[in-house]
């Protein structure tokens, strides 16, 4: 059983999010509302993907994503950045910082599934 | 010499004798070669007639199975067309559940609270997330002046947000009118300008307009709407002015009540003589 932690500010997000992963077979959804929220949720939980915003409050997304990356536990658990920044610089800087994929606000469901399925080894549903 | 002669003549008789019996021999031997030569052929024929009802056969069979082939491929091509039929559907399908989804999430986060600020956030949150824009203003009617005043905005400083009067502009004509506005040429959006929105959604309970969402420009990513934007449109239309207008009466009968509350302390609290 995957369990995704999606770190997002919004309960709006957080809701549709959580919608969408529902229709992956037997994925668990964690949510975080900030960085630190999603840090104190690492430690506690077996985590196998991470959705995550950038703009948040208390701790960013990218700040996030390096804690993450310099963690010699959490380094290799996948990361998809589910932003409203969509300019390419953006999505650079978020790679080069160590997320995996990069996906821009306003989400395609579809998309978001297809992603997760690509980090979990999965064929979707 | 009588005798010499006579057994001459009988030589001669049986040499005769024997070169008939030869001839008749070779007769014999031709013509049996000749009927030999005649089965053979015969046997030839027959072989070949059989073998001219085995390929009369195949190519029935061959025709047969060919007929059958093309049948096959046909019904191949029929259930291939329905494959790819339902596929469509399926992404249709799959299209509408997400917008749904979408919908229902907005629904339930506009109705989930009755604090009148929390619910102006959830409103900033679905045009934010949902819809994707990126400078846009809520704005309600004002019950005193009757002018439009922005109460929430996103990518907008509060100083660029004016009072407007109902029936002016694109927004007051919106307010007045109840029907949404859509701008033709988004490239208009690249240039903030208060009274010249994109889109313009009245907020209404049933025909009654509350206020507006004018949204002035679409994140970098977003080039245009699709189908489910036209129906988050539709629902913030409703829901939004529903969840607006019931937070705030609900904020105001607080207030009263607390008020009243603090009276009822007072009074409670007030020495007898």
């Amino acid at each position: 059983m995957p369990n995704i932690l999606v770190v997002e500010d919004s309960p709006t997000m957080r809701q549709l999010i959580s919608f969408a992963m529902k229709r992956i077979a037997n994925s668990r959804v964690i949510e975080a509302t900030d960085g630190v929220d999603a840090l104190k949720k690492l430690s506690s939980e077996k985590i196998d993907l991470i959705l995550c915003d950038i703009n948040m409050p208390v701790m960013d997304g990218l700040k996030l994503v390096s804690l993450v990356r310099g963690n010699t536990i959490f380094k290799d658990i996948p990361i998809i950045m589910v932003t409203t920044e969509g300019a390419e610089e953006d999505r650079k800087r978020a790679i080069a910082i160590g997320a995996n994929a990069y996906l821009p606000k306003p989400i395609q469901t579809q998309e978001l599934i297809r992603l997760v399925n690509t980090f979990l080894g999965g064929s979707g549903t | 010499m009588e005798k010499e002669s006579s057994y001459l003549n009988k030589a001669e008789e049986f040499i005769q004798m024997f070169k008939k019996g030869e001839e008749f021999t070779k007769d014999i031997l031709r013509e049996n070669e000749k009927l030999r030569f005649r089965v053979a052929q015969l046997e030839e024929t027959i072989e070949r007639s059989g073998d001219e009802a085995r390929t009369k056969l195949y190519d029935e069979r061959i025709r047969l199975l060919e007929l059958e082939l093309n049948s096959l491929k046909d019904k191949f091509i029929k259930v291939e067309e329905e494959n790819k039929d339902f596929a469509l559907k399926y992404l249709d399908v799959e299209e509408e559940n997400n917008n749904l989804a979408n919908l229902y999430v907005a629904s339930y986060q506009l109705h989930s609270t009755l604090d009148f600020s929390e619910v102006l956030r959830i409103v900033v949150e679905i045009v934010i997330n949902l819809i994707g824009a990126e400078k846009f203003a809520v704005m309600l009617i004002d019950d005193k002046t009757n002018d439009l005043i922005a109460v929430a905005a996103e990518g907008i400083q509060s100083s660029d947000l004016l009072r407007i009067k109902i029936g002016e502009g694109i927004i007051g004509r919106v307010t007045k009118e109840g029907e949404s506005y859509f701008a033709e040429d988004l490239s208009v959006m690249h240039e903030f300008k208060a009274f010249e929105p994109i889109v313009c959604i009245p907020l209404k309970i049933k025909e009654h307009v509350i206020g507006v969402i004018s949204i002035y420009k679409l994140l970098t990513q977003k080039s245009g709407f699709n189908n489910v934007d036209y129906e988050l449109f539709n629902l913030l239309a409703g829901h939004a002015a529903t969840a607006i207008f019931s937070s705030r009466l609900y904020t105001q009968s607080e207030r009263k009540l607390t008020t009243i509350q603090g009276f009822l302390d007072l009074l409670k609290d007030k020495p007898k003589r």
